[in-house]
C-alpha cells in the first residue's frame, strides 16, 4: 500500500490483508538495509489471523521515498505519525516488532511514544548495538565489502552451508541481494544509527516485550538479548538455538511460533 | 564504489559447496549422505499449519510437486553454486526453459533470443510456444545490433546459450546484459554447456540461468532433469511490462510477488504458479543421482575440458579435417572473449567439419569403437554424433548449411577416458574417411 505523508510516499506491506477499522494493529519495522518483504512470513500469517499488518519500508528504503533518517529517535517518530496516518486516527495503538535496527526503534517508541505501543517484540537485539569501524568504514564508501560483512556474520555457520527450511532458498545469497537492492548510503545511515542509540537516554519501558535471541547470532549475541530483556520490567525471552542474526530467513517457523505464543495468548 | 581498500568476508569455495551445500548431516538418523525422501506428501502437524503452509507464511513441504526434501537439497546447492537466491529442479532440461518463459511471459509477448541455440529450445520457442501466443526473434549470437533491433514493445526477455549451437560461440553475458538491461529487460543463460564450474551467468550480469541437468551437472548419462537458478538481481517491483511479478495474481489471492517477495519473486512465483500448476516436476530419485553428480563436478569438469582441449589440438591438425570449431583453440573467432568468460576451459562439447561430406561423417561414426554414437552430451563417457546422418537428416545441403551444419560436421562430448585412447580412437575414424575417399567410386 502507499501512503502520502509530509509529500512524501510511504510504502508498506499488508501481507496481503485488507484494513479492518476494529482490528488490531501489527507493524513491522526492518532492519539495516532491507525493506518491508523481509517480514513476508509473519506479515501473511498475523493478517490471515485478522490483524492490520503495517509492514514497512522506512524512508529512503524500498518502495518509501524521502530523507533517509540518520537516528532512531527520528526513526522512531517517523513509524509513529505513520501508524496514525494508516489508521486516520491519532490515538492509533498498536504492536510493534522490530528486527535488529528495527528493534531499537521498536524500544524507543515504547519509551518515546508510550500511548502509541501496545506491546513490543524485539528480534535480533542489543543495546548498545555498537558497529565496528571496519564495517562503518566500507559501508560509509559504499564498498561492497561492507554487505559481505553484514551478511555473513548475519548468517548462522549452518545457515553458510545451507539447508534452509524454504524449499530451494539459499539464505545467503538472498541476503546479500536484498542489501545490494539499497540505495547509495543506505546501509551506512542505518548502521551509524544504531552504533549511536544509546538505551540510557530513554524514558522507561512499561509494555509488554518479547525478546528472540538467537543462539549463533554474531551480530546481536543472545547474551546481548537477554541483557535487554533484564533491562525491561516485563519482558519474556524465547531463544532459538543454533539460529543466526537473520532469523526470519533461518528460522521462519520458529520465529513466528515465538510470535504468536506472545500475540495471540 | 570505493577504489577497493576494504575486505570482507570470502565464501566457502566452489569444491565445498560442490560437496556440502544445502545438506547437513540428517538431524534424525544422522544420515551423512543426502536421504532419497521418497514421498508424494507430507504431513501437516495441524490444521493452522496446514493453512500456513499453502498461505506462505510457513517454510515446508506439502506435496512433491511443488518441493521435496531431495529436491531441495538439490535446488540449494544450485542455488549456492550459481550465485542465484535460489532455484528450483525439473523434469528436463526443456522443463525448465519452459517454466521460465512461462513464469514471465504470456500470450501476445516476445522473445529475443541468439540463434544459436540446442535443437530441443529452437523448436520449443520457433514452434511450440508461437502456438501459444508468444513468438520470438532469433539473432546472430555475435551481432549485438541484431539483438538491438529485434528487441519490441512486447520483449519481456533476451535468452541465450553461454557456447552456442552448433558454432561454440561464445555469448558476451557481461554485453548482452547491458544491452538487456539498458533496455529494461531480464537476460535468461542457458549455461548447461558449462555448468557454474566454468561460468556462473549471474556474476557476470545474467539474471536467470536455466540447465539441463542431463549432462554435465548429473555427468552420467543416467538421469535427465533440469535447473532454473534465479539471480534475485532484476527489479520488477512496479514494472508493468512483468505483470506475473508487479501485478496482483488472482491465482494466490491478488498476491503481488515482487512487492511481497523482495529478491525471491521470480522463484517464488515459478514454485507457486509454474511447477504448481504445470507440473514437471523432479523426481526425487533423480535429484538424488544429479546430487551424486555435483559431488565430483570440479574434478570431473577439469578432466572435461583437459581432455577435449588435447582432443581438438590432435584433430585440428588432421590432413582428413576441414576446420575445428572448438572456442579453447586460437583458431576459433572467440578465443579471446572465451579466454576472459571462461578462463578455466571453454566446455568439452565441441564441432569439427569432415573432408568428404555426409558420406564420409557416415564412415567415420560408424568405425569408432570408444565413442558411443548417441543423441547427448555431457555423459563421463565420450558421445558423437553426425547431425547431417541423424538429427538433421530430413535437410538437404542447402537448409543444412542455413543452419551453421556442414554435411560432414561431426560434434564431440568428450569424456573421462585416457586421452590417448580418445585420439587413437579418432584416428581410426579419419582412417578410414581417407580410405573411403580414396576408393574409386
Ligand atoms: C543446451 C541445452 N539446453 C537444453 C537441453 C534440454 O535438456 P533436456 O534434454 O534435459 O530436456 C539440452 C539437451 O540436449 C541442451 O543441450
Amino acid at each position: 500500500m502507499i501512503l502520502q505523508l509530509n509529500g512524501e510516499q510511504v510504502y508498506y506491506g499488508t501481507g496481503s490483508g485488507h484494513w479492518k477499522k476494529d482490528a488490531k494493529s501489527i507493524v513491522f519495522v526492518h532492519g539495516a538495509g532491507f525493506d518491508h518483504s523481509i517480514w513476508v512470513m509473519p506479515a501473511r500469517y498475523f493478517a490471515r489471523h485478522g490483524f492490520n499488518v503495517i509492514a514497512l519500508d522506512l524512508p529512503g528504503h524500498g518502495q518509501s521515498s524521502g530523507a533517509l533518517l540518520t537516528s532512531i529517535d527520528a526513526m522512531a517518530d517517523w513509524v509513529a505519525q505513520v501508524i496514525g496516518a494508516v489508521a486516520d486516527d491519532a490515538n492509533a495503538k498498536a504492536t510493534v516488532i522490530g528486527h535488529s535496527m528495527g528493534s531499537l526503534i521498536a524500544m524507543n517508541m515504547a519509551g518515546r511514544h508510550k500511548a502509541t505501543v501496545k506491546q513490543i517484540a524485539l528480534l535480533g537485539t542489543s543495546a548498545p548495538m555498537s558497529v565496528t569501524n571496519l564495517l562503518l568504514d566500507a559501508a560509509k564508501d559504499n564498498h561492497h565489502a561492507a554487505i559481505d560483512m553484514t551478511n555473513t556474520w548475519s548468517h548462522s555457520q549452518r545457515s553458510i552451508m545451507g539447508s534452509s527450511d524454504n524449499p530451494g532458498v539459499s539464505n545467503i545469497h538472498a541476503g546479500e541481494r536484498w542489501l545490494e537492492r539499497a540505495g547509495e548510503s543506505v546501509l551506512y545511515t542505518d548502521l551509524a544509527a544504531c552504533n549511536a542509540f544509546d538505551a540510557a537516554e530513554l524514558p522507561s519501558v512499561e509494555c509488554p516485550a518479547l525478546v528472540i535471541t538467537g543462539g549463533d547470532d554474531k551480530m546481536t549475541p543472545a547474551q546481548a538479548g537477554i541483557a535487554v530483556a533484564q533491562m525491561l520490567p516485563n519482558a519474556h525471552v524465547a531463544n532459538l538455538p543454533s539460529c543466526g542474526h537473520s532469523m526470519l530467513t533461518e528460522q521462519p517457523n520458529q520465529v513466528l511460533d515465538a510470535l504468536s505464543g506472545f500475540i495471540l495468548s | 564504489m570505493s577504489d577497493g581498500e576494504h575486505r570482507g568476508p570470502k565464501g566457502l569455495g566452489f569444491d565445498t559447496l560442490s560437496l556440502h551445500a544445502g545438506q547437513v548431516p540428517d538431524p534424525t538418523t544422522g544420515a551423512r549422505a543426502t536421504p532419497i525422501y521418497q514421498s508424494a506428501a507430507f504431513v501437516f502437524p495441524d490444521s493452522d499449519v496446514a493453512v500456513g503452509l499453502f498461505n506462505l507464511e510457513r517454510a515446508g513441504h506439502v506435496y512433491s510437486r511443488l518441493s521435496n526434501p531431495t529436491n531441495a537439497v538439490l535446488e540449494e546447492r544450485m542455488a549456492a553454486l550459481d550465485h542465484g537466491v535460489g532455484s528450483i529442479v525439473t523434469a528436463s532440461g526443456q522443463a525448465a526453459i519452459h517454466l521460465a518463459i512461462t513464469t514471465l511471459l504470456s500470450a501476445g509477448d516476445h522473445i529475443v533470443a541468439s540463434r544459436s541455440l540446442y535443437g530441443g529450445t529452437h523448436n520449443l520457442f520457433q514452434y511450440t510456444l508461437s502456438r501459444f501466443g508468444i513468438s520470438t526473434t532469433f539473432v546472430d549470437p555475435r551481432d549485438f545490433d541484431a539483438f538491438t533491433q529485434a528487441i519490441q514493445p512486447n520483449t519481456k526477455v533476451i535468452f541465450g546459450e553461454v557456447l552456442g549451437n552448433p558454432g561454440l560461440e561464445v555469448l558476451d553475458i557481461p554485453q548482452l546484459s547491458k544491452l538487456a538491461h539498458d533496455h529494461g529487460l531480464p537476460l535468461m543463460i542457458d549455461a548447461t554447456f558449462v555448468t557454474p564450474y566454468l561460468c556462473r551467468p549471474i556474476d557476470l550480469g545474467a539474471d536467470i540461468v536455466v540447465h539441463s541437468a542431463t549432462k554435465f551437472l548429473s555427468g552420467h548419462g543416467v538421469v535427465v532433469g533440469g535447473v532454473v537458478v534465479d539471480g534475485g538481481t532484476f527489479d520488477w517491483r512496479g514494472k508493468e511490462k512483468f505483470p506475473t511479478l508487479s501485478q496482483p495474481y488472482e491465482g494466490f489471492h491478488d498476491l503481488v510477488f515482487a512487492e511481497e517477495f523482495g529478491p525471491l519473486a521470480f522463484i517464488t512465483r515459478a514454485r507457486r504458479e509454474g511447477i504448481r500448476d504445470f507440473g514437471a516436476c523432479m523426481a526425487p530419485m533423480t535429484a538424488f543421482q544429479i546430487l551424486q553428480g555435483l559431488e565430483t563436478l570440479p574434478l570431473r569438469m577439469q578432466r572435461h575440458v583437459a581432455n577435449a582441449l588435447e582432443v581438438a589440438k590432435y584433430l585440428e591438425g588432421h590432413d582428413m579435417v576441414e576446420s575445428v570449431s572448438y572456442p579453447g583453440l586460437e583458431s576459433h573467432p572467440d578465443y579471446a572473449l572465451a579466454q576472459t568468460m571462461l578462463p578455466k576451459g571453454a566446455g568439452a562439447v565441441f564441432s569439427f567439419e569432415l573432408k568428404g561430406g555426409r558420406a564420409a561423417g557416415r564412415t567415420f561414426i560408424e568405425s569408432l569403437d570408444i565413442f558411443s554414437h548417441l543423441a547427448n552430451v555431457g555423459d563421463a563417457k565420450s558421445l558423437v554424433i553426425h547431425p547431417a546422418s541423424t538429427t538433421h537428416h530430413r535437410m538437404d545441403e542447402a537448409s543444412l548449411l542455413a543452419s551453421g551444419i556442414g554435411p560432414g560436421l561431426v560434434r564431440l562430448s568428450i569424456g573421462l577416458e585416457d586421452p590417448v585412447d580418445l585420439i587413437a580412437d579418432l584416428k581410426k575414424g579419419l582412417r578410414g574417411v581417407e580410405k573411403s575417399l580414396r576408393k574409386p567410386s
